[in-house]
């Protein structure tokens, strides 16, 4: 109990840090958002003042002592007001995050899973036939695709297996003259459309896995007790899965809890080939046409679900491990 | 979880082939040795290794690649008088792009960016991470809370949106801006490494010793801590290297940056913005990916055999 409310504290400081960070980022940088839109506009032709105060009422150009700003800035985050968007104008950025949300959360989390789960169980297996093909060929292989820039693979499948072949649709996560609902046919439309950003996140993530699983298992196979239970004369299968490979798996999880991070940030690669409309695309869209309330929104809420992830995870250590709990 | 494991090569005398599997190494570090001696030791487990010396190869002949650029280039890297959109042939080894410029070159002069972005973030990075992990691993009390709660929250922090948001406040920072945005997401992680590691050697004798003859704190960290700990500062160097090399060919990618710039990321910037993938251009799509991921690989490859400094049992030819 004592170790949950620790985590939990150790949650909400670092949700804490990442929010003030995300107040002070604009805050540290030169020039401000407002001024940014302007020289936007102002590449069309003149601003008049009226436009430019309009802007910057909108952006929050600082009004009010530092401290002021910041404690409405918290207050705005707490009800999710995160204003209105200026590329998506008049609508609200967190209407906008809702939207494309579940897009990544089903698509990227799904497949996050799934390659921790085949990668962890190649990595197991190449440990125990140590030297032999069924190592060599995944350890190689993974130590090859990992290094696969996430766009790159994105772009080979495209041109591939959508252009060449056919097999698959290559952009967008729906049939252009469907709306998404429920319905048997949408959802069947929208796994089509996710096979290939979710090859691309399988190709490139399962090498991590593989190479991460197969050293922490040559390190617990090392180790005296499971020595112990060969000499023991235990099934080889059972030291392998019972022994070696439920301890060697917990550096693993940590290194889960860390890789969403980096899945991401890498989905907002493959979301931007495939313009699949989930975080990742909109935070490219807000970057590119310097929405800054949007931008920081969903920064924000990038960072707060790996927070939120990195914590469940250090839960399901503590339950696998009780040594982690002191 | 046996802490012998994860020790640096002993800085006795024995010669790290003889190692077999199941010794246990007993580390006895005492003190600095010869740089040169770890060094040229360090380089001859490395080159044992079958992956790593496919690795070193590798990395070699991207280095001389990138050096020597404008000799095996045939044309400048934006010298765009050439036809548009061409296949491969003879006076175009790769084709051309659609604003008429040769592909090969393009390739060739795109190893300097890569090459040189991966070696000055991952030098920058590799040093931040050694003097946060150290010290943070020495010190004890209230400060290494502090320094704990940066490096997590830096760690936790998702790093790509994190370098596109910095990067899109500031504008066409070219080169800099990125190598800056790489180093500063990219340090924690070594920075973790090293301070566990640096914890363990603190409670060994030979650091008692030093502690007893009246060493500060800083001579203690840097000269007898420090070197003790060579093959897991090259492993951070490699590893920050690698996902610089990434993370630059990424935000290139998204043309974040300088896209006038010949990189491997802003080839392939202009490539898909040029609908390379309609107009049957493949060679301007495989190149300069399978590029980055060689180099990246050969960083990795290398990687294997300094894991093997550190760790025998990871060695080659210690099989079970």
């Amino acid at each position: 109990m004592w170790y949950l409310l620790r985590k939990l504290g150790l949650l909400l400081l670092t949700a804490w840090a990442a929010i003030t960070l995300n107040f002070l980022l604009p805050r540290l940088m030169p020039g401000t958002p407002a001024d940014a839109a302007i020289a936007k506009l102002a590449q069309n032709g003149p601003v008049d003042p009226a436009t430019r105060a309009a802007i910057e009422a909108q952006l929050g150009v600082p009004t009010g002592d530092a401290w002021s700003q910041y404690v409405q800035y918290l207050g705005n985050v707490f009800r999710l007001d995160f204003g209105v968007s200026y590329t998506f104008f008049p609508q609200n950025v967190s209407t906008l995050i809702m939207n494309a949300l579940p897009w990544t959360l089903v698509m990227v989390g799904l497949v996050t899973i799934v390659a921790f789960i085949v990668g962890t169980l190649l990595g197991v297996l190449a440990a125990w036939k140590r030297g032999t093909w069924l190592d060599t060929l995944p350890t190689l292989g993974g130590t090859f695709t990992s290094a696969f820039p996430y766009f790159w693979t994105a772009l080979l499948l495209v041109f591939f297996l959508g252009y060449q072949l056919k097999w698959f649709p290559t952009s967008g996560a729906y049939g252009r003259d469907s709306t998404p609902n429920l319905s048997l046919a949408f959802i069947s439309d929208a796994i089509g459309h996710a096979w290939l950003p979710a090859l691309t996140i399988l190709i490139t993530s399962l090498g991590g896995w593989i190479l991460g699983m197969r050293n922490n298992m040559i390190n617990t196979l090392g180790d005296d007790y499971v020595t112990f239970a060969e000499a023991n004369g235990l099934r080889s299968r059972t030291v392998a899965v019972k022994y070696a490979a439920r301890n060697a798996i917990l550096p693993n999880l940590t290194g889960f809890g860390l890789a969403l991070g980096g899945v991401v940030g890498g989905s907002l690669l493959v979301e931007q080939v495939f313009n699949y409309p989930g975080v990742g695309y909109l935070l490219f869209n807000a970057v590119t046409n310097q929405d800054f309330p949007l931008m920081q929104a969903l920064f924000l809420m990038i960072t707060i679900s790996v927070l939120m992830a990195n914590f469940f995870v250090d839960i399901l250590y503590g339950l696998l491990d009780p040594r982690t709990r002191r | 979880m046996t802490v012998a494991a994860n020790l640096p090569e002993p800085t006795g005398s024995t010669p790290p082939h003889e190692l077999e599997r199941g010794d246990t190494v007993a580390p006895t570090p005492h003190g600095p040795a010869s740089p040169l001696k770890v060094l040229s030791r360090g380089a001859s487990t490395i080159w044992s290794n079958k992956k790593a010396r496919i690795g070193v190869v590798l990395l070699l002949l991207f280095v001389l690649m990138a050096v020597f650029a404008p000799l095996i280039a045939p044309y400048g890297a934006s010298e765009n008088g050439f036809g548009r959109n061409q296949g491969p042939s003879g006076s175009h080894w790769f084709g051309t792009t659609a604003a008429g410029e040769d592909v090969f070159s393009q390739v060739v002069f795109g190893a300097r960016i890569s090459v040189l972005v991966g070696f000055i973030a991952g030098f920058l990075s590799t040093l931040i991470a050694v003097v946060v992990g150290l010290s943070w691993g020495y010190i004890r009390g209230p400060l290494a809370d502090v320094i704990n709660f940066v490096v997590n929250l830096v760690l936790v922090i998702p790093g790509l949106p994190l370098m596109i948001v910095i990067a899109a406040y500031l504008q066409n920072g070219g080169m800099t801006m990125i190598i800056f945005v790489v180093v500063l997401t990219g340090w924690a992680y070594g920075a973790r490494v090293l301070r566990s590691q640096t914890q363990s050697i603190r409670g060994r004798d030979f650091i008692t010793a030093a502690q007893f003859s009246g060493d500060g704190a800083a001579r203690i960290v840097f000269r007898e801590i420090l070197p003790n700990m060579t093959s897991l500062i090259t492993g951070s160097f490699f590893g920050a290297a690698t996902s610089a090399i990434l993370a630059e060919s990424g935000l290139s990618f998204l043309g974040i940056g300088d896209t006038t710039t010949v990189s491997w990321g802003s080839m392939l910037f202009w490539a898909s913005n040029s609908n390379a993938l309609l107009t049957g251009q493949w060679v301007l799509l495989f190149a300069p990916g399978l590029c980055i991921a060689l180099l990246a690989t050969s960083l990795t490859l290398i990687n294997f055999g300094v894991d093997g400094l550190s760790n025998p049992r990871l060695r080659e030819g210690s099989g079970r």
